[in-house]
């Protein structure tokens, strides 16, 4: 059952075609990729302003070109450490459908690597076991050099509840 | 953006063109031999046919052609207007408007009931004289009955690409009578200079034909505004003679499609009467200037705008801040030249969401029209101050409490037209829907001159369903605000309209959510007057700024009652408690930094900002008051749905974000806070 779903998931995220374009980033040492179409911006780093009782996830917003959107860190939806700012650090802001809507929302990042395209020959459907991540969380994994590049499932981490430790509910 | 999807803009225009429909069926009541008015709504029918089939709303366009056929019946003065037919087309608009929802839902056999409705109304009643406005306008008539005509009639080159198909009009002109079509082909240029997509003959038609005038005019009423035209009325000879001649040799297409007329009918007393060519140029100019004066413009278009605008009024702030620092003459003067511009656009895009309540209140002639029907009653609706202008989305929320109210007004308030005289009123009842602007605040009210509320009743109702204790003092303004209670109702029994209790706190609750507020004023005997005193805008608040921790925080100043300091003794003692006393009462209050886990120590100098929440005084403590602020309001993603005690966030002058406080949440959120502390003790 669960493996039928993953591949589902799996051949979906690559919409039947070979190739897909990628942003890549750095996050706790690991390397993530954002399918390039859903990147609207990278950006240095902004002022933010908590929002107290929301979810850690999400915990604050920033000020987008006039718009008030959400700024999420995905270290806590993978269970890294949280880390503080360095110079590479950077906003990604994406836009992706939250309950229908198009939503923006800014990602923070350790560093931006590059566009790149990642086939799907290299890619693999995220192991059931050997991996500390929740596997809902992650669309495919592909193999690259050495190492392996996490395509995260955003629909699945943003509709999910991140409870955690000082959230107010 | 893109480009907006046809059927979306015809859903839009066939609902502006139902809206006009129905105001001039409605004025039609009134007036039933006003022949504007049918016109009117002809031509409403007439549209929304037409560009109903266009855009494939088959059965809108199908349906819609049964009361187009009954209105141009009317128009051509062989069925009176009555107001069975006016009802029977209103009830028939409700079924288009539906049609236009869901043109694919099964909507049964709705239309075919409406449309037995409507051959009832015109079917068998033949015009009475006095209103068959028809034979009014009707010209000279000769003895016979026939009249002939020489028709010109030229269309602008591009009517082609309009969709006008001039064989239509010929084929329209055919219809009434015999003809000979000319076509002046003498403006078509040589082959190299032919676009072919423009229209280049102009036609000379002569009609001998038993209608009158009016009915050529008919044939043109869609395209008369853009085409010259001119109708001559003329003799059989005379037409023949002048025809061939302005014609021309290059007959080329000429279109000779029944025997030269020569009507034997054509009365020779008949004198040719001056040619008065129609030459429709005022009408053209009015109009398009009409049209230039509205834009339809999706409202996220206009938020879109209001973004940028925010954001050059912060980066104008950064600039002036700049400019502030250094000695640059020139640089300053930019900056203050910028300053004042970006002001006024800032002011300029407000006024943009802007939009007349005349829109809101136009929604209840209908209303009152048909509650007139349902109740028996004899009702007058007056509305005032309509050019009030109102935030669009204010006036959007606030329809159903109106409708609400209105139906309240007209089922508890109005009398029965006996009890009126009776009462020694008139036999109608008026409603008067108002509004005005009144500082910040627009203020819409809904009076009527009926019966008053009964307080004795409010007040045994309210007794008995535990509101209030027996014999509770109240004033009189407390009293008649328990009508808006959950659930009240003081109506003996409750019609099939809404009773006055039901749905009246829905009511409070949409106002209240609008940050406005309610007052009632009654007079037994005399009519009750509801006032909803709502803000001019959603997108605007009036602020004040508060610091909590390193945060900045916004809590509108319409519920910031007072603000004072609390010492620090008041603060050491205060730490069991939590309240203070203010002018010898009890208020509780909030510690901000405490809710919102800022982890950092207070100020010595604590501020404490009193909030009203309508019922309760609480106050918020907070390390510094920063002072005013205009706040633009901005909506929290649904990824903060969760977080009930912000209502928004705005952007300061450097660019960063304050959140607003909900103040009614807050105070819940902090209640049970409190609760959960005293458990854990």
């Amino acid at each position: 059952m669960r493996a039928a779903a993953t591949v589902e998931r799996f051949d979906n995220h690559w919409n039947y075609a070979e190739e897909v374009e990628v942003l890549t980033f750095d996050l706790n040492g690991e390397t993530f990729a954002l399918e390039a179409v859903i990147v609207q911006e990278i950006l240095d780093l902004l002022p933010e302003t908590a929002v107290p009782g929301s979810q850690p996830f999400v915990a604050s917003v920033i000020n987008f070109r006039g718009k008030v959107i959400p700024l999420a860190d995905l270290r806590l939806a993978f269970g890294m450490e949280a880390a503080e700012a360095t110079i590479d650090s950077r906003f990604i802001v994406i836009e992706i459908d939250l309950q229908g809507e198009p939503t923006l929302v800014g990602l923070r990042t350790d560093k931006v690597n590059e566009v790149t395209t990642l086939t799907k020959n290299a890619s693999e459907a995220p192991p059931s076991v050997g991996m500390r991540w929740r596997a809902d969380y992650i669309n495919c994994l592909v193999k690259r050099g050495g190492e392996f590049i996490i395509l995260p499932n955003l629909q699945a981490i943003f509709s999910s509840r991140h409870d955690a430790a000082g959230a107010v509910n | 953006m893109s480009a907006l999807d046809p059927v979306a803009v015809f859903r839009m225009e066939a609902a502006e063109c139902l809206e006009a429909i129905e105001a001039g069926l409605l004025d039609l009541t009134h007036q039933l031999d006003n022949k504007d008015l049918v016109d009117a709504v002809f031509r409403g029918l007439h549209t929304l046919k037409g560009s109903g089939a266009m855009f494939g709303f088959e059965a809108l366009a199908a349906f819609t052609h049964h009361c187009e056929t009954a209105f141009d019946r009317v128009r051509k003065g062989e069925v009176a207007a009555t107001s069975e037919l006016v009802a029977a087309v209103l009830a028939a608009q409700d079924h288009m408007r539906a049609l236009v929802e869901q043109p694919d839902a099964d909507h049964g056999d709705t239309g075919h009931k409406l449309l037995a409705q409507l051959q009832a109304a015109v079917g068998g009643k033949t015009a009475t004289p006095a209103t068959a406005a028809a034979a009014v306008t009707a010209p000279v008539q000769n003895t016979s009955g026939k009249n002939s005509w020489r028709i010109r009639f030229s269309l602008p080159a591009s009517s082609m690409a309009n969709g006008t198909n001039p064989l239509g009009l010929l084929d329209e002109l055919r219809d009434l009578g015999e003809c000979t079509v000319r076509a002046n082909t003498s403006a078509i240029p040589p082959l190299d200079a032919l676009t072919p997509t423009e229209l280049y003959v102009s036609w000379d038609v002569t009609l001998t034909s038993e209608q009158d005038r009016s009915a050529i005019d008919d044939v043109f009423i869609f395209v008369l505004d853009d085409m010259e035209l001119s109708v001559d009325e003329i003799d059989g000879t005379v037409a023949i003679a002048a025809a061939p001649a302005e014609a021309g040799p290059a007959r080329l297409a000429a279109a000779s499609v029944s025997p030269a007329p020569v009507p034997a009918a054509a009365v020779p007393e008949f004198r040719p009467v001056e040619a008065v060519p129609v030459k429709r140029e005022a009408p053209v100019a009015a109009s398009q200037a009409k049209a230039a004066e509205n834009v339809r413009v999706p409202a996220e278009r206009l938020d879109e705008l209001m973004d940028r605008v925010g954001e050059l009024v912060i980066a104008q702030s950064r600039l002036s801040q700049l400019a502030g620092a250094s000695t640059d003459i020139a640089l300053r003067s930019v900056s203050e030249e910028i300053e004042r511009l970006s002001g006024e656009l800032r002011d300029t895009m407000m006024v943009l969401r802007m939009v007349p309540v005349a829109t809101l209140f136009s929604r209840f002639r209908r209303l009152v029209h048909d509650l007139a029907r349902e109740t028996g009653k004899v009702i007058e609706l007056v509305t005032e101050g309509e050019t009030t202008e109102v935030d669009k989305t204010v006036i959007e929320r606030l329809a159903d409490p109106l409708v609400h109210l209105v139906r309240n007004s007209i089922d508890h308030g109005l009398e029965t037209p006996d009890d009126r005289l009776a009462a020694g009123k008139t036999e109608a009842g008026t409603v008067t829907l108002s509004a005005r602007q009144a500082g910040g605040e627009v203020i819409i009210s809904i009076k009527d001159d009926g019966r008053g509320i009964n307080r004795e009743r409010v007040r045994a109702k309210a007794e008995s369903s535990g509101l209030i204790l027996p014999g509770q003092p109240l004033s009189d303004q407390e009293l008649l605000q328990l009508i808006f209670a959950p659930g009240f109702s003081t109506a003996a029994a409750i019609t099939n309209l809404s009773g006055r209790g039901v749905g009246m706190d829905v009511v409070k609750k949409t106002v209240e959510a609008l940050r406005g507020a309610i007052d009632i004023v009654s007079v037994p005997g005399q009519g009750s007057e509801v006032s909803l005193r709502i803000p001019l805008t959603l997108a605007i608040i009036d602020g004040l700024l508060v610091r909590v921790g390193s945060g900045r925080y916004v809590i509108p100043l319409s519920a910031v009652e007072e603000c004072l300091e609390l010492s620090l003794e008041e603060d050491l003692r205060s730490r069991g408690r939590s309240f203070i006393s203010l002018r010898d009462s009890l208020v509780p209050f909030l510690r901000l930094r405490d809710l919102f886990r800022t982890g950092t120590k207070p100020d010595v100098h604590q501020k404490v900002v009193v909030i009203s929440t309508g019922t309760e005084r609480v106050g918020l403590v907070v390390d510094q008051i920063i002072g005013d602020h205009q706040t633009v309001i901005k909506s929290m993603s649904k990824l903060h749905n969760d977080v009930a005690t912000f209502s928004g966030a705005t952007i300061l002058g450097d660019g960063s974000v304050a959140l607003i406080l909900d103040v009614g949440h807050l105070v819940a959120a902090g209640q049970q806070q409190e609760a959960q502390l005293r458990v854990a003790g």
